[in-house]
């Protein structure tokens, strides 16, 4: 691929999803856009690039994005941040939110939806201590494609023995042919809906819990800071930030500040979770 | 070093998984069959046990019945590892005493998350 053609595809991806690519991805771009250029009826990637000067059609240039941005997942990926929110956070914003009786969650890049149907089981687990609760979790994704499968709830064998305990797996799936689909009750405490980080997300109200996993890990520094800036202004202040395992505040946006003990899980420096509950 | 006892008919299944268990620092017993499955945890109980369903001689869950219910039997945790893959043998498997399930095929990354998740790893 010639260097202005790797130049435009990596400028269309950064622009919309904040996706940086460096040269050493080329090979990226190549396995993942040959087949979507095949699919145009496009032979070569260089096909592509000149379909893209020629229409500039926002459509594809979606495509694309969709295309190059990371989507594994599974359930309860790496464990520890979902005992974390059921052992630590969540009973201290039963305890704060004790007259409101509601809680608000967001999962801010939510894939093909294991992120948001983990803390959905999990919760429905705790049901007993939230009788008279209005929960609600609010999933999004950049890619529409991602969350067309998330609302299915459909899973392969494969993907429902990552992270998936069986007795979770017994208890909320039914088995559809090959497949594996997640009760529509669960399915029900979730709702999907696209959006992009990089945009102005004021709008979606306060959160109580926001968990933006490896997503930030592929921003630069720049717009990991505006991002983090922005979920700062929209979650509560005795609120919790879950991010990945590679994934830090610090350094980033200092308005933020770890909770002591608990990798991965941020707090506002003002008044923090923990600090508030003693 | 924890010790993890495979149980299966099939060769090129206990290679496979004993080469993915083995990096994961277990040491490896195998067995061909239920019955030998038994005598080999009499002689000495694995910490493990990764157990097909079809075998011959003595299957899988009846294995697991018998463990169960002997001396020491109740120790070792228990990860069926079988092409059954529907929710009637699951539910079977879990009321007899099995911890896990793993429905074949399976890779690394499915046993990793499997052992981790009930806490061998
Ligand atoms: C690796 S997945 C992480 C899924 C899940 N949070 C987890 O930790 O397992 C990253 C997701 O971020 C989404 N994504 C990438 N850029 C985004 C953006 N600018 N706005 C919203 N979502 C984005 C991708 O579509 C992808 O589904």
């Amino acid at each position: 691929m010639n260097s202005q053609d790797f130049q435009l595809f990596g400028d269309i991806v950064r622009t919309r999803s904040g996706l940086v690519l460096t040269e050493e991805k080329i090979y990226l771009l190549e396995s993942r856009l040959i087949p979507l250029a095949r699919r145009r009826g496009l032979d070569s990637l260089e096909a592509l690039a000149a379909e893209v000067r020629r229409t500039k059609d926002e459509r594809l240039l979606m495509e694309i994005t969709e295309a190059m941005t990371t989507n594994e997942t599974f359930f309860f990926r790496d464990t520890r941040p979902f005992d974390t929110f059921r052992d630590v956070v969540l009973p201290q914003l039963l305890k704060a939110r004790a007259a409101k009786k509601s809680l608000r969650i967001w999962t801010a890049a939510c894939s093909t939806g294991q992120e948001p149907y983990s803390l959905a089981m999990l919760l429905k687990e705790e049901a007993a201590k939230m009788a008279g609760w209005r929960v609600e979790i609010l999933a999004t994704d950049l890619s529409n494609e991602v969350l067309e499968k998330a609302k299915a709830g459909l899973y392969s064998q494969f993907e429902v023995q990552r992270g998936l305990p069986i007795q979770l797996l017994m208890k909320h799936f039914q088995q559809v042919g090959e497949m594996w689909q997640i009760d529509s009750s669960i399915r029900a405490m979730v709702k999907f809906q696209p959006r992009n980080l990089l945009e102005d997300f004021s709008s979606i109200g306060q959160f109580d819990v926001v968990f933006c996993r490896n997503v930030l890990i592929y921003f630069d520094q720049a717009t990991k800071s505006q991002v983090l800036n922005r979920v700062y202004d929209i979650l509560a202040v005795d609120g919790a930030l879950f991010l990945g395992g590679a994934e830090t505040v610090l350094g980033i946006c200092d308005r933020f500040k770890p909770v002591e003990g608990q990798r991965g899980v941020y707090t506002s420096a003002e008044s923090g979770l923990l600090a508030a509950a003693g | 070093m924890p010790s993890c006892l495979i149980v299966d008919d099939s060769k090129v299944v206990r290679m496979v998984a004993r080469r993915i268990l083995e990096d994961l620092s277990f040491g490896i017993l195998e067995a061909e069959d239920g019955k030998s499955a038994l005598s080999s945890c009499q002689e000495k109980m694995p910490d493990v046990i990764l157990l097909d369903w079809n075998m011959p001689v003595m299957n899988g869950i009846d294995f697991l019945r018998t463990l169960r219910g002997s001396k020491e039997g109740e120790q070792p945790i228990v990860i069926f590892c079988t092409t059954e893959n529907d929710m009637a043998h699951i539910r079977e498997a879990i009321s007899a005493g099995a911890n896990e399930y793993i429905m074949k095929p399976f890779d690394r990354a499915i046993i990793e998350a499997k052992f981790s998740q009930v806490g061998v790893l």
